[in-house]
This record gives structure tokens, sequence and C-alpha cells, in this order.
């Protein structure tokens, strides 16, 4: 399969697949039907859990054991939660985390 | 469309335009960095259009993931948007032939603003909500096209930008935190992941972790709902 037709169908099933999630709630729920509980208890415990997996995700290929040990990721990991605890803004925790990481392995690692 | 109108749906959305041009500066430096040009970003931003989602599909193009890969990890990333809707399942009504882009374009920007938008009684609701829908779509575009272009035309070295993924998912994570009265779902999202990538490594993890987070949740519900109810009951005693 070539990249473009590749990258075309991906891109398709990505849009799909984010209208899905979006439009779940209309088609079932638009007559005004009872959500499942089940359904309002996954909604509610799913997002930490699934936002922590994707953090592990980003860092997935980060050799702990062998140099550099990761340091510039935790680094850079917590001097975002440390910004966003502090200023709760989302612009200067990104801003500044992604900046430090830059850093980090452009200069230091 | 009557000026007091796009008005006032501009000022409600200004904060949002700061965030996106930013996010999606961020989201389309990733996707050139990734190998596609502002003409691909365009269209990846118009017909995808979720900040977290889109950069998650970044690195699943860059890493050539399967096809399964990619419907999963969306649709489990995005799983949080099915919440949303179910807020304005009436609302959207009064949008008109606009009822499907309504939909279509509920990021969670749109949602916190949509929310948080109480249109005077002199405008048409129908009217603000989808004016509100069309500029925060607009202002992403922006982002997106303006990150591909600088990704293009500057030497400057971005090695390193992709951490702004991660970062955006470690905002969520501190915010989600504080929110939440029990942290029982983080720590089994923490476990499944780690046990998973050391059963099939760390580039096929995800699957077998989330559906196992799945379970574990269902498995545990009980003991989350109970969590919950002994830390709000906590807290209303000590007021």
């Amino acid at each position: 399969m070539s990249l473009n037709i590749y990258s075309i169908i991906a891109i398709a099933i990505a849009a799909i697949c984010t209208f899905a999630t979006r439009v779940v709630p209309f088609a079932l729920f638009g007559g005004r039907k009872e959500v499942p509980v089940v359904i309002t208890y996954l909604g509610k415990v799913l997002p930490p859990a699934i936002i922590a997996t994707l953090i592990i995700y980003c860092i997935r290929n980060v050799d702990f054991l062998t140099y550099s040990h990761g340091i510039a990721e935790i680094l850079a990991i917590a001097t975002t939660a440390i910004l966003h605890i502090i200023k709760k803004n989302t612009l200067i925790s990104i801003g500044g985390g992604t900046i430090i990481y830059m850093f980090l392995v452009q200069y230091i690692f | 469309m009557d000026k007091s109108t796009l008005k006032y749906a501009f000022n409600r959305t200004l904060p949002v335009l700061f965030g996106y041009i930013f996010l999606g500066f961020a989201c389309g430096l990733l996707l050139y960095n990734a190998g596609y040009n502002f003409i691909w970003v365009f269209f990846i931003s118009l017909f995808v259009y979720a900040g977290s989602g889109e950069m998650l599909l970044a690195s699943l193009l860059a890493a050539r993931a399967s096809f399964g890969t990619i419907a999963a990890l969306t649709l489990l990333l995005n799983s949080r948007h099915m919440f949303y809707g179910l807020s304005f399942i009436e609302r959207f009504k009064k949008a008109g032939k606009f009822y499907p882009y309504m939909i279509f374009s509920l990021t969670d920007e749109t949602y916190s603003m949509l929310c948080a938008t109480r249109t005077p009684k002199h405008l048409s609701d129908g009217k603000v909500i989808t004016l509100i829908a069309v500029l925060d779509h607009l202002y992403w575009l922006l982002g997106c096209i303006m990150g591909a272009l600088m990704g293009q035309i500057l030497s400057f070295n971005f090695k390193g930008v992709d951490f702004a993924m991660t970062a955006l998912f470690v905002v969520i994570f501190v915010e989600q935190w504080k929110s939440f009265k029990t942290h029982i779902p983080v720590y089994i999202g923490i476990i499944c992941s780690v046990i998973s990538i050391l059963i099939f490594g760390a580039n096929n993890f995800i699957l077998p972790s989330l559906i196992s987070t799945v379970g574990l949740l269902m498995l545990f519900r009980n003991a989350v709902d109970n969590a919950k109810q002994t830390k709000s009951e906590a807290i209303e005693i000590c007021h």
C-alpha cells in the first residue's frame, strides 16, 4: 500500500471514529430514553484511566534502565504538572513543559 | 447574519481562540514532522477536528500504526465525547440545518464554551451556538495550518516538540486528579498499562491495556462507587 493511500484511509478512520463517539448520545438518547447506569458509570471513571494510559503511551519507548534513564521525560512531566498546579493555565503548562523538554533533548542529553 | 450575534459569539470564543491557535500550532508541527504538509494538515483538521485526538493521530501516522489500532485508540480517547452530547440533545435542534455540524464539531473546548453560554434574550440561541462552533473550528484550522507552515519555513530545530502531546495529557490528568474523589481508576489504568507493556511490548500494549482496564473497572464497580461515597461523606462531615 502506498503511503498516500495508507494516510487517506487512516485519516478517514480517525474522522469516522471521532464523529461516531460524538453522535452516539444523539442517536441513542435523542428520543429521551434513559441512559443505562453502567454507561454513566463508565463515562465517569473511564476518562482518568484512559488519560493515565495515554501518558504511559507517550513515554512507552523511553528506556529507564540505560542512559539517560528518561530524566528529560521525568523532568518535563514534573515541570508541566507543577506549573499546572501553581498557575492553572493550560498554555503556560504545556508551553513551559515542552520548552524544557526541547531544551533538555537538544542540549543536555 | 447580523453583527450583534457575530460580535457576541466572537467575544465568547476569545479564550478558545488563544488556546486553539497554540494547540493547533503544536498539532500542525507534529503532523508536519510526521511527513504531512499544510494541505494534508488542512484536510486532517477539517475532518478529524479533535485536539488531543489529532495529536495522537500524528504519532500514530508517524509510527504507521495499523488501522485497527487507529480506530480503537481514537474511539477510546474520544469516548468521553459520548457524554458531552447528552447535555445538548434538545438545544442543538435550534441550530436547524446545522444540527449535524453541531454534533460533528463538539470538541472539549466547544463543549465547555457552550455549557457556559447563556444566550441573551434578544439574540437567537441557535445562531449563537452555530457561530461559536464554526469560529472554534476556524481557529483550530488556522493554528494547525500555521504550525505546518512554520515547520516547513523555519529551520529551527523542533526536536522534542512532540512532548506537547504528553504535556496536554499531563494537564488533563492534573485537572481530573483534583476533581476526582477516588483515584482507583487511575491506579487501574497504570497497573494495566505496565503489565501489558511487560507482556506485549511497548508497541502493542495499548489495546490489551484498555480492554483489561474496562474489565477491572466493571469488576471493581462497587469498590469505586463506595470510595466515592465515603470520601464525599467524609467531606460533608468536615463541613
